[in-house]
Formats: C-alpha cells, structure tokens, sequence
C-alpha cells in the first residue's frame, strides 16, 4: 500500500509542477521563439539531473531515523504549504490558480521584453524557460529524492515523475496551450494531503516514536488529514457565506 | 548572498513561518514524549492557526 502512496504522491507532485513549468515554456516558445526557449528546457533539465546525481547516492548514505526525521519535517511543511492554498481556495479566500491568466501574463510580459542575444540565443526567453523548469523541477526532485530515499525505493518514486512528466509534456505539445482544463487545486489539495500524511508519518518515526499497527497506521493518518482538511474547507466557506454584522 | 538565503527562506518556509515553527516544535516534542500522537495533533493546531492567520 505505501507503495501505491509512494508512486501516486510522486506522480501528483511532479504532474503539478510540470503543469505550472509547460505554462512557462509555452510563453516563452510563442512570443521569443521555440529554439531558444527549448534550449532553456534542455539546460534546466541537465542542471537539476547533476542535483539529482549529486544529491541522490549522498542521501542513502545518512541513518535511516536521522533522514525520516529530517525528511518527514520538511514534507510536513511543503504539505502544509500545499494544504493551506489548496484549503483557501476551495474555501473561496483565495482564486483558483488560473493557467491561462497566467500564461496570459507571461505572454505580455516576453512580448513586451527588449531583444538581448547571447550565443545566438535570445536571451529573455532562453532565461524564462530554464527558470520555469529548474525551479519548477527542483520542488520535483525533492520530493522523489526525499520519498524514494525514505521509502528506500528510489527507482518508483522516479517512475512515477517520469510519467508525469511524459505525459504533461505529450499533451502540451499537442495541445499548445496552457492545460487549464486540469483540475489544478483538487490536485495540489490531494498532494498537500499526501505530503503532509507521509510528514507526520516518518516524522514521528524519525523522533523515535512507533505508530500503533506498524506501517498500517499510515492510513489511518492519511484518513485523519483528509477528513481534518475537509472540516476546515467547510468551516471557511461557511465562515464567508456568513453576513457580517451591521 | 542575500538572493541565495531567499530563495532557501521561500523554498522551505513559504508564505507563514507559523508552519515551519510549529512543525519544528511539534518534532522537538515528540522526541522528548516518544509519542505517536504529538504530530497528528500538532497538524490540527498549526493549521488552524496559519488558515486563521491567512483569513483574518
């Protein structure tokens, strides 16, 4: 079961992510030019594959408890990030992440820009689209780092990116628009979910407590963060369909 | 320098340092207690507090 959890976290993470860096490339290709702007995919893609390589075989040398407790910390608050949005958007106090607003930005803003060659390239957009990817990426490669290594199954979390990533990459280039269909915030709210159950998971394991029922108790967890995350998506758009006092 | 250190604060902190602080503490004490249920509680508080904090 943790490795269904495991490939689908990946998956969801990296399809996210994914979504938001093609959003970028995508503006960058139309208005500055696809050569220089995929260039700038390319270069982001190498750069975060040495993090990977640098960063990956490090990881599985540290204990196993010292790397849950740091680990599940920081998933715990990437995954309370994650939920915080996700819940204020789904309780109206916060717009729902709009792709084509935002490409729409990013496409005024590249058209708008001044013309800077460097190496035959056009500069603008070679920059816009390698920092959309390694950034982007960065937050990918994390998580599959982190969740594989503490998992200690490296090669299904990276699956589970990959597939995200192929799969984004086929629809944007048969779509050429920015995916806004995808159902952005139910995705973001269930990695939020996810991220923040696997936190409280190996987090307590790292700081030397055991769960009741072994690895089973991870389910449990997941089922209290969805159903206390519910609870305060009700609580927020009750709080706003309440009239304010005279 | 002082780019490199936001970027890092933005990465791992985000928008309310209430998370990262209340996460640390609630790790901080379940390594004193030993016990299983500090996180899921801790959760509960921390969210409530950064939601109230965002929709004040």
């Amino acid at each position: 079961m943790n490795d269904v959890l495991l490939l689908a976290s990946a998956f969801l993470a990296s399809a996210v992510e994914m979504v938001e860096a093609l959003t970028i490339v995508l503006a960058a290709g139309l208005t500055r030019g696809w050569r220089s702007s995929l260039t700038g995919v390319g270069a982001a893609t190498l750069a975060l594959a040495v993090v990977v390589a640098a960063l990956g075989p490090a990881l599985t040398l540290v204990p196993i408890d010292a790397l849950r407790l740091v680990v599940g910390g920081l998933l715990l608050v990437f995954g309370l990030q994650w939920l915080r949005k996700a819940i204020l958007r789904a309780g109206g106090y916060k717009a729902l992440h709009d792709e084509e607003a935002i490409f729409a930005r990013e496409l005024r803003e590249a058209e708008t820009a001044g013309r800077d060659e460097r190496a035959g390239l056009d500069w603008y957009g070679f920059t816009l689209s390698f920092k959309g990817v390694f950034l982007e990426g960065l937050e990918v490669a994390f998580i599959v780092l982190t969740f594989g290594s503490t998992q200690q199954n490296i090669p299904l979390a990276a699956a589970g990116a990959a597939l995200a990533v192929v799969l984004v990459a086929v629809v944007g280039v048969f779509a050429r628009a920015p995916l806004s269909r995808v159902p952005e915030n139910t995705m973001k709210f269930a990695v939020g979910v996810m991220l923040t159950t696997f936190g409280i998971f190996w987090g307590a394991e790292g700081a030397g407590a055991s769960w009741p029922g072994g690895d089973a108790a991870i389910l449990g967890v997941l089922a209290f963060v969805l159903l206390l995350s519910i609870a305060f998506i009700a609580v927020l758009r009750r709080r706003r369909v309440v009239p304010l006092p005279a | 320098m002082r780019r490199f250190a936001r970027f890092w604060w933005d990465f791992v902190v985000g928008d309310d340092w209430v998370a990262a602080a209340g996460v640390a503490a609630a790790l901080a004490l379940t390594a004193l207690l030993g016990a299983w249920w500090v996180l899921p509680l801790a959760v509960a508080a921390v969210l409530a507090a950064t939601l109230a904090r965002a929709v004040r």
